[in-house]
């Protein structure tokens, strides 16, 4: 009925996954140290800096502040996935040409909240922008070229 | 950090959930959208030897006006609440307050109800709950109850919820044509817990306000009632309820600033707020 180790099936990234886990594991943890899956990032580890969001069941959350043993029938999505898919290319382009990343640690996290404001469609505004990725800490940009090219994209998409 | 080890148990109803409370050791916490409580044990300040998942329970969400009141189910999310057409018409002062709660991905995850069982001092809603008279059901071993906002809150992170006790839904009277609200908060970054915010609601009577409820938080153990301050609002004097708020609240220092400043901004956010509350909702 309750235990420290605990059996969960998901899929992550459109593949079936079954493993048992240490109850405390949480969500990012597993998914870099079991899955290798090394795009998602720890940072602060509670819930401040957004350097793990992943999607879970279609959007973003704290890969920190969730539990791996939480995740059984859950859809995890990862950045590895959603880059593979296509589904943000643009975006990474536009972060790319605007330099809108140096080392890249905040990148992954970044790129997913974004993407969440951008699936809403239309053109936000910049403060809608920085409100959006407020959760995301970036030691390395001062984030103006990341609000640049967050915004570039949502024009170019609403043109399409 | 990483929490330390314990035990995770997805309780299948409101009953389960109650069942797994009453271990002996009394070592066991609730588990809901876990925006606050998995950052504290991943900084190891709680160690519970036994995690209740909550997630999966019927019948904790959903969102209704029921007899001129809009009850809010526990389990409902942030986001839920945000996008909603009720929350909005009938409860504007959550309203207000939500798009300060945390950032998007806190509020994909966080829960209404988690937020006031946790009662965090800094906190949004347990000063909204507050400010708007709500009032909280609880399930327990022995039954239900309803406790009323005035009541539920008793010191830090502390709570009318006994040990084995589930807080399942909060009401809200519904807003009528009369109520005014009025939210304002000082953060150092948007969506971080307030340095000092306020919460309000009043009834406007035609020459002025009554039964004016002004909510502060990030001030002390719990939100508190400025009650010296709202009676000097009550008379239409500005400067004297600024004035009274010296009575009202004695903030401490804490890590984002003096007890003195958390003062001062009281006096601001007041002035901001009684001005929200002078004007008509739209």
């Amino acid at each position: 009925m309750s235990a420290e180790r605990c059996n969960v099936t998901l899929t992550v990234n459109g593949e079936t996954v079954v493993e048992t886990v240490d109850a405390r594991t949480n969500l990012v943890d597993f998914l870099r140290e079991t899955l290798s899956l090394t795009g998602s990032h720890v940072g602060c580890e509670h819930g401040v800096c957004g350097a793990c969001t992943v999607r879970v069941d279609g959007v973003v959350v704290r890969g920190c502040l969730m539990l791996a043993a939480q995740c059984d029938g859950a859809k995890v999505e990862t950045i590895e996935g959603v880059s593979d898919l296509g589904e943000i290319a643009d975006l990474q382009a536009a972060f790319e040409q605007r330099n809108a990343l140096q080392c890249g640690f905040c990148t992954p996290g970044m790129l997913l909240t974004a993407q969440e404001l951008l699936a809403q469609g239309g053109v936000p505004s910049r403060d809608k922008i920085r409100e959006q990725i407020s959760g995301n800490y970036c030691r390395c940009t001062g984030y103006q070229a990341i609000i640049d090219a967050i915004e570039a994209v949502a024009e170019a998409r609403g043109k399409k | 950090m990483k929490p330390a080890p314990f035990a995770y148990a997805k309780a299948k109803s409101l009953d389960h959930a109650i069942e797994l409370l009453g271990r002996p050791d009394g070592e066991a916490r609730l588990l809901a959208g876990g925006q606050s409580l998995m950052a504290t044990l991943n900084m190891r300040l709680s160690a519970p030897k036994l995690l209740i998942d909550l997630n999966g329970v019927s019948g904790l969400d959903g969102i209704a006006l029921k007899n001129s009141a809009l009850e809010i189910g526990a389990l409902t999310r942030h986001v839920q609440a945000e996008h909603s057409d009720l929350v909005a018409k009938h409860a504007p002062l959550i309203y207000l307050a939500l798009p300060h709660i945390g950032h998007a991905a806190i509020r994909n995850r966080g829960t209404l109800g988690g937020s006031i069982a946790f009662a965090d001092p800094a906190a949004e809603l347990p000063a909204c709950l507050l400010a708007m008279a709500g009032e909280i059901d609880i399930a327990g071993p022995t039954g239900k109850r309803t406790v009323q906002a005035d009541d539920f809150f008793k010191g830090l992170f502390e709570t009318a919820l006994g040990p084995q006790d589930v807080l399942t839904a909060i009401r809200i009277p519904a807003a009528t044509a009369q109520t005014r609200v009025g939210f304002a908060e000082f953060a150092r970054r948007h969506g971080d817990y307030a340095m000092v915010g306020l919460a309000a609601s009043a009834r406007a009577d035609g020459k002025g306000l009554t039964d004016i409820r002004l909510a502060y938080f990030g001030v002390g153990a719990t939100p508190l009632r400025a009650k010296k301050a709202e009676a000097a609002l009550a008379g239409g004097d500005i400067d004297a309820a600024v004035a009274a708020l010296a009575q009202d609240l004695d903030p401490s220092d804490d890590v984002q600033s003096t007890g003195a400043t958390k003062k001062h901004l009281a006096g601001v956010l007041l002035r901001r707020v009684a001005k929200q509350l002078a004007e008509p909702r739209s």
